[in-house]
């Protein structure tokens, strides 16, 4: 199924979302990486808010190239990066600050997609390296937090998106992750190789 | 044009134009590719790659560790304006937003925002005959460099244990380093030596084989196997999962056989800078 989704207007369709389906997302969208995921956790830790409302907006692992033009700041190439690291603290980032849409991609673990499955929550992918074409959805770069203690690729970016996508919900509001599936399947895939590998003559 | 102009025109040229070679291989998996999501991402993949060239965008956000394979002829008489030439070219590709400042402080974490810092750019020379040298321009990736890896085989495992090690390592990278990918292999020499020649063998064209038979043999039997293991375009599933594996050999020790193995995405950047003994320069694909 193929979805168009205003965030955070249509928030409550998520749950409804299957693994293998298809998003384009027009709305707010907040950029995080590994720093940024740190830096949210040790605000929470003291006590400190953020100035802006994740669960209002999707969660993306991405470090944009931005240039700064006419005192407006624009997003040159703004694919995504990879999940995985993330995995290490998405758990409490989704727990703490109610985050329900995450975009990447590769894919993430089991951890991640068990929080998810609590808030009724989605992880989707987008194309890895295709920076300049996600750049082309975000039409405008709305703010920028931590940009001087975290330097441009792992500052807080809120982007408005138009059509953001395609989108592939990877990990799905049941906690079905394709991330898993494949895992499984490659193993067995490698058995048979490895077999291959062994019967051959030299 | 000077040294440091066409190293900073080099960077920019790999940073939003794909090698032909690379886009012919990814119009070659688009057409062999099967499973439907896997296709619809090479479908953006291709469309990604032709804006970013129409509109000269970086192709990827993630404009790499500003990687340089320099050769040198012993009587090129440049060679120091060559080191100052390729940081300050990397200083200002930074700052015309050619490149994303992309090197920290490995304890801190601090962006001093140039990509420059202790040994970075990364500058590998390779001493030849001549009085001319080419500057190989490698941005290399984050999300594929993760998934490097090092194998010390015992010699006992040969052949059998390389190719073992290949594929292992590709199933647990799956869709990490952006797949279909590019393996370099490195066989042979140290564990550096192994490495920096997998990394090297990377500047190779893709579809170009390697000189000797033998290697490309091998080459060919490992594309084979690594598209068995049914990774597909960004870890969808389906037939493509390596575009190509190129091999470089180094002799070895008789007591080790080491294996290196860099992967690198589908977004295989590369542009060349050649120097003649009288200053002239020319940017190349």
């Amino acid at each position: 199924m193929i979805y168009n989704l205003k965030i955070p207007d249509d928030l409550d369709k998520i749950s409804g979302l299957r693994m293998g389906d298809v998003l384009y997302i027009t709305g707010k969208v907040f950029t995080a990486r590994d720093e940024a995921h740190q830096l949210m956790l040790e605000l929470h830790e003291k006590g400190e808010k953020l100035p802006f409302d994740p669960s209002k907006m999707v969660l993306y692992h991405c470090g944009p190239v931005v240039k700064r033009e006419n005192n407006e700041w624009k997003v040159l190439a703004a694919g995504p990066t990879t999940s995985s690291r993330m995995d290490l603290f998405e758990k409490e980032v989704i727990e703490i600050y109610g985050v329900r849409i995450i975009v990447g991609k590769g894919g993430m673990g089991d951890r991640t997609s068990e929080a998810l499955k609590k808030v009724k929550g989605i992880y989707a992918t987008y194309t890895g390296g295709a920076g300049a074409l996600a750049a082309k959805s975000f039409k405008k770069v709305l703010s920028v937090y931590y940009l001087e203690e975290l330097g441009s690729p792992e500052a807080i970016w809120i982007f408005e998106a138009e059509n953001f996508g395609p989108l592939i919900v990877s990990i799905d509001p049941d906690g079905k992750n394709w991330n898993k599936l494949s895992r499984d399947e490659m193993e067995k895939r490698k058995k048979e190789i490895f077999e291959l590998i062994d019967h051959e003559g030299n | 044009m000077d040294i440091e102009k066409s190293i900073l025109e080099a960077i920019r040229l790999a940073e939003t134009t794909i090698p032909e070679d690379v886009y012919k291989h990814l119009k070659m998996a688009y057409s062999m590719e099967e499973n439907e999501i896997s296709k619809s991402q090479l479908q953006s993949i291709l469309d990604n790659v032709e804006y970013a060239r129409e509109k000269q965008l970086p192709i990827c956000q993630d404009t790499g560790t500003q990687t340089f394979f320099v050769d040198v002829g012993f009587d090129f008489p440049f060679k120091k304006e060559l080191v100052n030439s390729i940081v300050n070219a990397v200083s200002k590709a930074t700052q015309n937003y050619y490149i994303r400042p992309n090197a920290v402080d490995p304890f801190s974490g601090k962006n001093p925002g140039n990509n420059v810092g202790r040994f970075i750019p990364y500058i590998n020379w390779f001493l030849r005959d001549g009085d001319d040298a080419t500057i190989n321009v490698l941005p290399k990736g984050g999300g594929s460099e993760n998934a490097s890896a090092l194998a010390m085989l015992k010699p006992g495992e040969g052949i059998k244990g390389i190719k073992k090690f290949v594929i292992d390592q590709l199933v647990r990278a799956g869709a990490n380093p952006c797949p279909p990918t590019i393996i370099g292999l490195g066989i042979g020499g140290g564990s550096d030596l192994s490495l920096i020649i997998a990394k090297r063998a990377l500047l190779r064209p893709l579809g170009q084989r390697h000189e000797e038979k033998r290697i490309a043999d091998l080459e060919l039997e490992l594309l084979d196997l690594a598209n068995k293991t049914g990774v597909g375009t960004m870890g969808w599933g389906g037939k493509v999962s390596v575009l190509d594996v190129h091999i470089e050999y180094a002799y070895r020790h008789p007591a080790s056989l080491p294996v290196g193995m860099v992967i690198q995405c589908w977004a295989d950047r590369r542009s060349k800078v050649h120097i003649d003994s009288k200053g002239n320069v020319e940017v190349v694909q």
